[in-house]
């Protein structure tokens, strides 16, 4: 099994690789350059030609490239444009805020939408399955800024429950040893700064999980379905094993191959995709910061973002991959 | 005392209302939303507005501004005086008055700024840091159209500023806070010039990121970027402190997100607000304030494009346009129609330039006469999903004027991009017809405005002009400010002959506030400084 991972890891090389080529010529084959975003209205051509001087953007791609690619080869990501900060520090200090966003998320797709998957099978057919059908297909199609200004604007603005903008109230003093606020307050025993941390998670990662919990509502519904009407549970059910065993080990363990897949899929998404959430929150994460480079043309935060989120993703469809033969000693991976 | 903002705004100020309460029992924590985080902290490499917003609140200049208008007005210089050449300019500086760190503002300091500025080399020389000494002071240290020549400390409180030659902006642009004064000892401990580290990753000071000493009311206390960056009160600080006592600026990036930031008490005002909020906030108790336009929007003509040098077509499409119309459909309170290309407070105003009313027959009548009596086609440009605070909504613009030329016969071929596509469109290439664009003055200068759209030969307006060049250039050293207001009006007029776009408007930008700020000093030129903000609870 760790020669096989090990395996994987080493094939991340040339993936990692080609993707540099693909990411380097697609970030500069987009229109406007970064003097004019950090410029402004009234850059004379003389200024932009010296910002394109003094960044490099004006010698040949390939040389451009083969520097950037001797770079990284070093761990230097370079300097944001914008912020004039390294990237590497830029994306560690944002990535528990998306992280923890995710994390959340993901724990409310997966916690809600199993189970009601699950119960929708069950009663296939019934009221409460078209209702979780009809629920889930709403998920799917509603626009994300759409439903967090309506998230925002009902628990906000009308109930004042929850907060609209932020990671924590600053009147909250908190320690923050590893950049995860909530997991910071639990070690702590910060009680008060987790509670707010969490509050304020809350109504983003609802925003994000939506797409996410529609879609495994979907699949694990479809997948039970399938399952319940296999030979082996049939046969299971005429050889009156007891109906607990056939759900915990025949139906569910079943089933849910199909829906982990699902599950590794949504969560390299949640990364990439926290981008309007987040930028609607005004959450200090990677993808509020990942939205605006692009706007500016950062080119290297761009570029080193998109390359963490790439190496992100292939992680998880390790992690996918190696918990296939937990579930289901038949699927070894080779 | 900090209180926490959030929950108890909306409950508590219905059953207080009436006692307005004493300068100690208010919430002494102000919050205002930006849009982005500063670029950095110091000011002389900054250009940007959310820099400048936090900067003038950490920093003074020799020069500043009549609170609420576009006026230059003492600030560290309490007097100043211009030898007759323009050419030397003697400031008797404010005493008593410290930089955060607690040293002394004094005449040396003053030199040591303008020299700080005047002998950067190397990146911090390029426009993407020092952007405004660069443009406004004609260059650096050996650079033959540099303006400064050097500064002398006269005495402890006199400073002495000698010029290569005269500018008439001299007074009015030294109160941009790029030209604030920094504390030297601060200056020196956090290398402020330590910028650069190569040529491809320059980067900021280690001053310019926790470090910024100047003399205003406020010092700087924290910077989380991507979150917020929050000032104190400098308890040493010459002048009236005010009730606030704590200043947070908050990043909100989406002009939705802050609304129902301050909908939901988060925060306690923001600026640009979207021309469709203002109407619902005020109706909701939120207090909504207009700034005296600084701005103008016009509709700029690309001559390079055959049709639009002729001025026959060009008069007719100033004739087409209902600029009144296009004010109170689609741009916010306050904004005037305009009739040139500086809004009405600025030096130099012309009150009597050839304007040209809407007339739809004349502009039919002029197309004819220009042969197109069949229909003209042209291309028209504008920027999309950006809101700037002279153009708040530019599709919409873009859709009335397109309607109003319609009607007179010309089709348009609408091209839209994306801001920065735009950008380098209209700016770095000819392949633009009719464009929206507009500029916020930095500071009150005619220059500012006129000098920077038509000071020279461009992409953008694609004519070659020579006598306008001419005039603008030698206005520009005409050290008297009366004697340059004349040569500005009769440039406006010029322009106004010449035609080479048409001055669509002065848009008011918008602040909207939480009903417990009283008083903000809403500034035509954004200088907005927050001691003198006034809170009721």
């Amino acid at each position: 099994m760790l020669r096989t991972i090990g395996r994987r890891l080493l094939l991340l090389i040339p993936t990692l690789f080609g993707l540099t080529v693909l990411l380097f010529f697609w970030v500069r084959a987009l229109p406007g350059g970064p003097a004019a975003a950090l410029l402004g209205e009234r850059a004379t051509p003389e200024a932009i030609e010296r910002i394109n001087e003094a960044y490099g953007f004006n010698r040949p791609l390939p040389e451009q490239y083969l520097t950037w690619l001797g770079r990284l080869a070093q761990g230097d990501f370079g300097n944001s444009i914008e912020t004039r900060r390294p990237v590497l520090e830029e994306f560690a200090n944002r990535f528990p805020a998306t992280l923890e966003l995710s994390v959340l998320a993901l724990i409310i797709a997966v916690g809600i939408g199993i189970p009601l998957g699950y119960w929708a099978a069950r009663n296939h057919g019934k009221l409460f399955d078209h209702l979780s059908v009809g629920a889930s297909l709403l998920g799917i199609t509603i626009p994300v800024f759409f439903l967090a200004f309506m998230l925002k604007w009902l628990f906000a603005v009308q109930l004042g429950w929850l907060p609209t903008t932020g990671r924590q109230d600053r009147s909250i003093d908190a320690t923050h040893a590893t950049g995860f606020y909530v997991l910071d307050g639990l070690l702590t025993g910060e009680f008060d700064a987790a509670f707010n941390a969490f509050t304020h998670l809350l109504l983003p990662a609802m925003a994000l999980a939506t797409i996410p919990l529609a879609i495994i509502v979907r699949i694990t519904r479809a997948s039970v379905l399938e399952v319940v009407n296999a030979d082996y549970v049939r046969t299971g059910r005429a050889k009156g094993v007891s109906k607990q065993i056939i759900r915990n080990r025949f139906v569910l363990r079943n089933a849910m191959l199909p829906v982990v897949t699902t599950i590794g899929l949504q969560a390299g998404l949640l990364i990439s995709g926290a981008v309007l959430t987040e930028t609607v929150f005004a959450f200090p994460g990677i993808g509020a910061f990942l939205a605006n480079a692009i706007f500016a043309r950062d080119f290297p935060v761009l570029q080193g973002f998109v390359l963490f989120i790439a190496i992100a993703y292939a992680l998880i469809n390790l992690i996918v991959d190696v918990s296939y033969s937990f579930i289901d000693p038949r699927v070894r991976i080779q | 005392m900090t209180l926490v903002l959030t929950g108890c705004v909306q409950s508590q100020r219905d059953d207080e209302g009436g006692d307005s309460a004493a300068p100690s029992d208010v919430n002494s924590t102000f919050v205002f939303a930006g849009s982005s985080d500063p670029s950095g902290l110091d000011p002389a490499f900054a250009n940007d507005g959310e820099s400048f917003r936090i900067s003038r609140n950490i920093f003074e200049g020799l020069i500043g501004v009549e609170p609420g208008t576009a006026e230059a007005a003492p600030l560290l210089a309490e007097t100043w005086e211009t030898t007759e050449d323009g050419l030397s300019t003697t400031f008797n500086l404010k005493a008593d008055v410290t930089f955060h760190d607690g040293t002394e503002f004094n005449a040396e300091a003053v030199c040591t700024n303008f020299e700080r500025w005047y002998n950067w080399t190397g990146i911090a020389a390029t426009e993407s840091l020092s952007y405004y000494y660069g443009s406004l002071f004609g260059g650096f240290a050996g650079d033959e159209n540099a303006l400064y020549e050097s500064c002398s400390a006269d005495d402890e409180l006199t400073a002495t500023i000698n010029l290569t030659r005269p500018f008439s902006g001299f007074i009015a642009s030294l109160s941009l806070p790029s030209f604030a004064m920094q504390s030297p000892a601060a200056m020196e401990e956090f290398g402020a010039d330590d910028v650069g580290g190569s040529e491809e990753a320059p980067e900021y000071s280690e001053y310019a990121e926790a470090h910024p000493t100047g003399t205003g009311p406020f010092t700087f206390e924290s910077w989380n970027p991507g979150s917020e960056v929050v000032l104190q009160a400098y308890p040493d600080y010459w002048g009236e402190q005010g009730q606030v006592q704590e200043v947070v600026f908050r990043v909100i990036d989406d002009p939705t997100a802050r609304r129902q930031a301050l909908e939901a008490g988060e925060i306690d005002g923001y600026d640009l607000v979207a021309p469709a909020d203002t109407a619902a906030l005020d109706e909701a108790g939120f207090n909504v304030m207009q700034r005296d336009p600084f701005t103008v929007l016009y509709l700029g003509f690309n001559q390079t494009v055959e049709e639009l040098q002729d001025p026959l077509v060009r008069e007719a499409i100033a004739h087409a346009i209902d600029r009144d119309a296009l004010v109170t459909q689609v741009l916010p309170e306050g904004t005037e129609a305009a009739t040139q290309f500086i809004p009405p407070v600025v030096n130099g105003y012309n009150e009597d330039v050839t304007t040209y009313d809407y007339d739809p027959e004349r502009a039919q009548e002029l197309l004819a006469e220009a042969g197109y009596e069949d229909g003209l086609e042209l291309t028209f440009n504008y920027p999309v999903n950006i809101s700037r605070p002279y153009m708040p909504n530019p599709e919409e613009i873009f859709v009335a004027l397109s309607g109003q030329l319609e009607q007179v016969g010309i089709t348009v071929n609408p091209v839209a991009d994306e801001w920065v596509d735009y950008l380098d469109r209209i700016q770095g290439t000819a392949d633009h017809g009719i464009h929206l664009l507009g500029w916020t003055g930095d500071y009150n200068d005619t220059d500012n405005f006129v000098g920077v759209f038509f000071g020279a030969q461009g992409n953008e307006w694609g004519f070659d002009n020579q006598e306008l060049f001419d005039a603008l250039g030698e206005a520009r050293q005409i050290p008297d400010p009366e004697e340059a207001a004349v040569a500005y009006q009769a440039i406006n007029e010029q322009i106004a002959q010449f035609q080479p776009g048409v001055p669509l408007a002065h848009p008011a930008p918008s602040l909207a506030f939480s009903p417990r700020v009283t008083n903000y000093p809403a500034s035509p030129v954004n200088d907005e400084v927050y001691n003198l903000i006034e809170l009721s609870e």
